[in-house]
């Protein structure tokens, strides 16, 4: 089985210009590897500012001018640069974001979802959308608010619509469950490990390690910027003996209920 | 819902006309207490070059009619109460009544003012978008160079170098006024009074272009540079797209704003505009009340222009408001 996503040893750095023409770089990635098949969901956990959600950018192609980019992603087997992904983005391979800030503040709701749903294809694009929110319980009243005007589950299930409106074979959800209640976060996962079973592949970026063993297939641990290890989600239970890196055992055993302890060094 | 959206109406209005009429109060104090401590003689003024005709007892009686000898409160109530009865005096420079010059001057200015502010907002907004879209590269580069040049350029100097060369070198625009000189005011036809129009809009729109320029392009790189940006660029949207789609709306607003807002120093641009040209509109009224010391024609422009300015002002919110909803439930939470 080949893997519809394939990253290896994405690196990424900033060139920025401080104090007039002094150059500096900044290592935001340094080496991340990930791989996801038809029909998986693989996890990608780690603490904030570990590059998780910037890897998610990266692969689609979605970093600023003055970001370098090295190593090797592979779609479908086909090893693509940034420009060649971006070609992709939208048609096969989507980004779920985090935030209301991913929504235009100045464009009705309504108007951004028939876009998405121009974008994907459809023959009658407002239907389209009408439809997609009802179906994750939205009314037509949403269609005429603006982004402000949304709380925040409602903003989450808006982005939901539009980023699954193409059907999109990788999915890649970026903190897709923070701050939702938890009855919210198992049915947004169980929409996942869905889509997954339907030969779909999700990257699921979060912090919440947890929840997020429930629905994956792999954990694939990062931190600084660098990918340390993947885990069996089977390995993380009782003290986590099971698992084999430092820092995914200290990972889980600085959970709440699990000895809450942070280890020294690792 | 729709008496609703009435009653706000209205209240919204009441309140904007309650503002009003503060600020044209202060305006009026602040201008009248100009007035009475300037170095203007209105005796003087009124009698300009028969000063040496005229005696002591004579000015005195001058004075006692126009009343100068009262306290200065009382002949501010006693403007005041004109003022508010539509009476603003008689203009000295143009021996007529003050509303009549501001109302026959409004109209040439008013034409070529709108003419001036929807030139630069169109071409302002236009180039600020294609330097905005094109950040660093070649276009952005000549855009900015030219907003820089036009911002620091005086409005009188480009009018002189505008009417150099389009006027005197090439001869295709007239060299001064409002209609051509020696035909009957019957006789002048809508496309002369364009011809004449042409080059004091233009010196006037390219004085105000470069602010929304600067602006727009600074707009366009935030919003093109934002999340949901790059979320659309996730659904596929091209470059293209992504301008019309999610970049024009949220650019538009504050381009908007500051157009509106701009109404002030497109008033003060044409006083020296229309005086470059001999342009017959309130700027050149202005100038005229002013070396004149005209007084009542001063005061009259002065409370005027801060209608103007207001009206324009409020437009700009209001039209703000329905460019970027936030902004409308703002203003619809602060009433």
């Amino acid at each position: 089985m080949t893997a519809l996503l394939e990253v290896r040893g994405l690196e990424v750095d900033f060139v920025q210009y401080e104090r007039g023409l002094r150059r500096r770089t900044v290592h935001a990635l340094t080496g991340m590897d990930l791989t996801v098949a038809a029909g998986e969901v693989v996890a990608l956990v780690g603490a904030s500012g570990a590059g998780k959600s910037l890897l998610a950018h990266a692969v689609l192609g979605l970093l600023p001018p003055n970001a370098v980019e090295r190593g090797e992603v592979l779609l479908d087997g086909e090893l693509l640069d940034a420009a060649g992904r971006r070609r992709h983005a939208g048609r096969g391979m989507t980004l779920l974001p985090q935030a209301v800030s991913f929504l235009d503040p100045v464009r009705p709701v309504g108007r951004q979802v028939r876009r998405s749903a121009e974008l994907a294809g459809h023959p009658a694009p407002r239907r389209a959308a009408a439809e997609a929110l009802a179906r994750r319980g939205l009314g037509p009243e949403v269609l005429r608010r603006h982004p402000h005007e949304l709380s925040g589950g409602m903003a989450r299930r808006v982005l939901g619509a539009m980023a699954t409106m193409s059907n999109p074979r990788v999915l890649l959800a970026d903190e897709p469950t923070t701050g939702l209640p938890p009855a919210d976060v198992r049915t947004t996962l169980g929409g996942f490990r869905a889509m997954a079973d339907d030969g779909g592949a999700v990257v699921l970026i979060t912090h919440e390690l947890r929840a997020a063993l429930d629905v994956a297939d792999r954990v694939v641990i990062c931190r600084d910027g660098r990918t340390v290890d993947v885990a069996d989600p089977a390995g993380f239970s009782g003290d986590g003996a099971a698992l084999a890196h430092p820092y995914t055992r200290a990972l889980w055993q600085a959970l709440p209920g699990n000895g809450f302890s942070v280890a020294e060094g690792v | 819902m729709a008496v609703d959206l009435l009653t706000r109406t209205v209240r919204g209005l009441g309140g904007r006309l309650v503002r009003l009429v503060l600020l044209l109060a202060a305006v009026a104090t602040a201008s009248f207490a100009l007035m009475v401590h300037s170095p203007v003689d209105p005796v003087d003024a009124y009698v300009g070059g028969d000063l040496a005709a005229i005696g002591p007892e004579q000015r005195a009686q001058i004075a006692e009619r126009w009343g100068l000898d009262d306290p200065p409160l009382e002949r501010f109530a006693t403007w005041l109460g004109n003022v508010v009865q539509g009476d603003l005096g008689r203009s000295l420079s143009f021996n007529q009544p003050v509303t009549e010059v501001i109302g026959e001057r409004f109209l040439p200015s008013l034409a070529l003012m709108a003419t001036a502010w929807v030139l630069s907002g169109l071409f302002g907004f236009g180039l600020g978008v294609l330097a905005g879209t094109r950040q660093g590269r070649f276009a952005d580069r000549a855009v900015c160079w030219w907003a820089y040049t036009l911002a620091s350029a005086p409005t009188f100097w480009v009018g002189l170098l505008l009417l150099y060369v389009f006027s005197v070198s090439l001869g295709w625009t007239p060299v001064c006024c409002a209609v051509p000189v020696g035909v009957l005011a019957d006789d002048v036809t809508l496309l002369d009074r364009l011809h004449h129009l042409v080059l004091p809009a233009l010196t006037l729109s390219v004085v105000g272009v470069a602010p929304v320029v600067l602006h727009t392009r600074q707009a366009v790189i935030e919003a093109l540079a934002s999340d949901h940006v790059a979320f659309a660029r996730a659904q596929g949207e091209s470059t293209r797209g992504v301008v019309v789609h999610s970049v024009l709306r949220n650019a538009a607003a504050p381009a908007v704003l500051l157009q509106f807002a701009s109404l002030g120093e497109l008033f003060g641009g044409s006083v020296l505009a229309e005086q470059v040209f001999s342009y017959p509109g309130l700027g050149a009224a202005t100038t005229t009340a002013a070396l004149g010391q005209d007084v009542p024609l001063l005061l009259g422009i002065a409370l005027f222009t801060t209608v103007f300015v207001f009206v324009g002002n409020q437009l700009g919110d209001l039209v703000h408001a329905r460019l970027d909803p936030r902004v409308a439930r703002e203003t619809a939470g602060a009433r």
